[in-house]
């Protein structure tokens, strides 16, 4: 028996067959209605944004990688999801260029400055979106509707204390940025994620739960905060990204209540109407400190 | 009813059905027998034997002073051609007896201090498990009758028999609760005498209704004893796992499960209890799976202590196809073998062959920290953490993050997404931990 030829390596030698690209590309396709819908409430050209953000991105983090001499991974699904990720955040009018250099900040100040995948601080769609928000203000705020220039529901309830009707919210027949505007088609996508096991429900919980029970106390229409603006798509989409997020139960807990506190601070007192990028950004600078007080007691550990 | 169980854990696939109903059968005499002086944990045996000595099937072959052990004993009758170090299923090499086993099997029993049950006293009961050099059969080769030993001040009030078997493919301990059961029962009623426990409780795994059935119907006259369904889950069968599972007790952080009033012993071990105590039968075979996709006819099989892996696999109708890995155990927590010529040992519940059409090479991707290792870790560790911290060799904080919790049973591993060897650093890491605070004491 050839038994030079058998193969040793260390237990254990089985695998449960999920992969990171796997996990990836399903959060691509859960985002898949949201598209849609987007294409279909803003037109041909938020597909325009969606493919100059997933190619901008892809292509960004193609250069940096043969840079870095490292293997090129685009196939792990990643780049494509920030590009997604960062397009949704675009007001159907901005031009392509700017969702290019948003893309390019996204992948290379946001992810591979740090050490690419699974190393990065930040939401890296978020960074591209911040980087924008700041150089342009102007383009990143100019919304449409129907071909007219229009006003977001939280601008509306910010400028004129006007109420969009909750069911206009919920199926997305409303002006805002392409991934904001349909609660029913972000909620159809999460339903995906959990049922696999890809997303964490206890952050968009503990996020909601928050914004739902301040925004009541300060007598504010707690369901409108819930249904406008980012909130649904930031909660299931941006706070739950894997790499920005904490690992332990409790963890996600404070993370997802941190991130609904900043979000009320900021439309109730801030100078913008929604917070919700800045919260996420504010408290992934929170994850490691969140780990290390969150460590869960080991089995029999008496403190 | 409801049916017990832990938190966390996860559910590979159990491909039992290759050797679940399959009963347990004698192999072919080998050639050759190799019996390692160390099968258990603890300090190390001096031969009593030497080159050209004729032995008989079940005499001493090796024993010391020390109590922390487990003598070993001729598996099969006939001529020490060596005593020498050879290659161990656990890595490195060991000092083992070397038997051509002859024609005429002529066994020896031991005179022990056993007996019926009425008959023996706790002492005679442990003296008679040394002397039959029982150690764990689940696959951790405790020796029993230290187990059996309840310090000052404590009190054992359940003595657990593990018949979980959540290691998929294994199936040996399902065969052994079917055509043994009673035997198990005795074995537990031994050990319960043995320890003082009051109250006796089987688990096993819902996946094995009809196990569950037998040894039902062989504990029903007693009603000390409890048989009890747990959920399918692996590691169901881990020591800590099971107790929590029927008892809710936490195993304190660096003791034992005496430490919380309780003794678990796997269902192959109890059934050897009886043939010690009742026959003074040393161990010398114990049965065991062999199964895989790389093996032309799985089954269950009565082997004698020393037979090379080769010939147990050979009495399975031999490799279907290439083999590609040779795993002593099952495939959660198993040792890859190089050799065949490596000889089955008290520890040696199963051999799994996979073929090398199966093997799947692994190149880990960089981690995403989507926590699934953490979210399925049975002991509540952070195996993500774990093995940056020891790559890093940062001693403090593994023990801080409580490495040496670990009970290396490879969840972490199997879920990871990125396919990152998880619990082999933390394997590492513990040893580095040790190897750390064995030097400060030294020192010290």
């Amino acid at each position: 028996m050839q038994s030079q030829e058998l193969v040793v390596t260390s237990s254990p030698h089985l695998r449960e067959r999920t992969s990171v690209a796997e996990i990836m590309w399903t959060v691509n396709f859960s985002l898949v209605p949201v598209m849609l819908a987007a294409s279909y409430i803003f037109g041909l050209r938020a597909l325009a944004i969606i493919a100059v953000g997933i190619i901008s991105c892809a292509l960004t983090e193609y250069i940096f990688l043969r840079a870095r001499n490292k293997e090129v991974t685009l196939s792990d699904g990643s780049a494509v999801v920030t590009g997604i990720l960062l397009a949704l955040t675009m007001p159907p009018t901005i031009p392509l260029w700017v969702v290019a250099i948003a893309a390019v900040v996204a992948i290379s100040l946001g992810k591979q400055v740090f050490g690419g995948l699974g190393n990065n601080p930040f939401n890296p769609a978020l960074i591209g979106r911040a980087f924008v928000t700041a150089a342009y203000p102007v383009l990143i705020t100019t919304w449409t509707f129907d071909g007219q220039t229009a006003a977001t529901p939280l601008n509306l309830k910010m400028m004129e204390g006007e109420i969009t009707p909750y069911w206009n919210l919920f199926i997305g027949n409303i002006p805002g940025s392409l991934g904001e505007t349909s609660a029913f088609l972000i909620l159809l996508g999460a339903a995906l994620l959990i049922y696999k096991g890809y997303l964490n429900w206890r952050i968009p919980a503990g996020m909601l739960s928050t914004v739902f029970l301040l925004t009541w106390l300060m007598g504010q229409d707690p369901v409108f905060h819930l249904l406008a603006g980012s909130l649904l798509l930031g909660a299931f989409y941006y706070a739950t990204d894997m790499v920005t997020t904490p690992v332990t139960t409790r963890g996600r807990w404070i993370f997802g209540v941190g991130v609904g506190i900043f979000v009320v601070i900021i439309r109730l007192w801030g100078g913008y109407p929604e917070g919700v990028m800045y919260s996420i950004l504010l408290m992934n600078m929170t994850v490691p400190l969140i780990n290390r007080f969150t460590r869960p007691r080991s089995l029999g550990e008496v403190k | 009813m409801s049916v017990a169980t832990f938190k966390k854990g996860v559910h590979p696939p159990y491909n039992k059905l290759y050797s679940s109903n399959k009963e347990i059968q004698q192999i072919p005499q080998p050639d050759e027998i190799i019996i390692p002086l160390q099968q258990h944990i603890g300090a190390p045996l001096e031969p009593v034997v030497k080159r050209k000595d004729q032995v008989k099937r079940g005499q001493l072959l090796a024993d010391t002073d020390s109590f922390v052990a487990a003598p070993v004993h001729a598996s099969l009758a006939g001529e020490v051609t060596a005593v020498e170090k050879v290659p161990s299923s656990q890595g490195g090499r060991v000092l083992a007896v070397r038997i051509k086993p002859g024609e005429d099997q002529e066994e020896e029993l031991a005179e022990t201090p056993g007996g019926e049950l009425e008959e023996v006293s706790p002492d005679e009961i442990r003296q008679a498990v040394r002397q039959a050099g029982i150690a764990g059969m689940g696959g951790a080769m405790f020796p029993t009758h230290v187990k059996l030993v309840v310090p000052e001040g404590k009190n054992i009030d359940h003595l657990i028999i593990n018949g979980a078997e959540c290691e998929p493919y294994l199936t040996v301990d399902h065969r052994i609760m079917l055509e043994r059961s009673e035997q198990i029962v005795d074995g537990l009623r031994y050990l319960m005498k043995a320890t003082g426990a009051e109250k006796g409780l089987i688990g096993i795994e819902d996946n094995k209704p009809d196990a569950l059935k037998a040894m039902k119907s062989a504990a029903a006259e007693f009603d000390n004893i409890e048989v009890r369904a747990t959920e399918t889950k692996y590691p169901q069968g881990g020591e800590k796992m099971l107790i929590k599972a029927l008892l809710g007790r936490d195993v304190p952080v660096g003791g034992l499960p005496l430490d919380i009033g309780v003794v678990v012993n796997n269902v192959a071990t109890a059934a050897a209890v009886t043939a010690a105590v009742r026959k003074g039968r040393p161990l010398i075979d114990r049965p065991l799976t062999v199964t895989g996709e790389g093996v032309n006819n799985p089954g269950n099989f009565e082997v004698p202590l020393g037979t090379p892996v080769g010939d147990v696999i050979k009495a399975a109708g031999g490799f279907a196809g290439e083999p590609g890995k040779v795993i002593l155990g099952g495939p959660m927590m198993g040792q890859a073998q190089a050799s065949l010529d490596v000889p089955v040992v008290k520890g040696t519940s199963g051999i799994l062959v996979l073929p090398r059409s199966q093997l799947e090479k692994y190149s880990p991707a960089p981690c995403i920290n989507c926590a699934r290792c953490v979210d399925v870790c049975p002991m509540y560790l952070v195996p993500t953490r774990l093995e940056k911290l020891a790559q890093q060799e940062k001693l403090d904080k593994l023990e801080e993050y409580q490495v040496m919790n670990c009970i290396e049973c490879g969840s972490c591993s199997y879920i990871c997404p990125a396919q990152r060897p998880l619990v082999h650093y933390i394997r590492v890491g513990k040893a580095a931990v040790t190897a750390r605070n064995k030097s400060e004491q030294g020192g010290s």
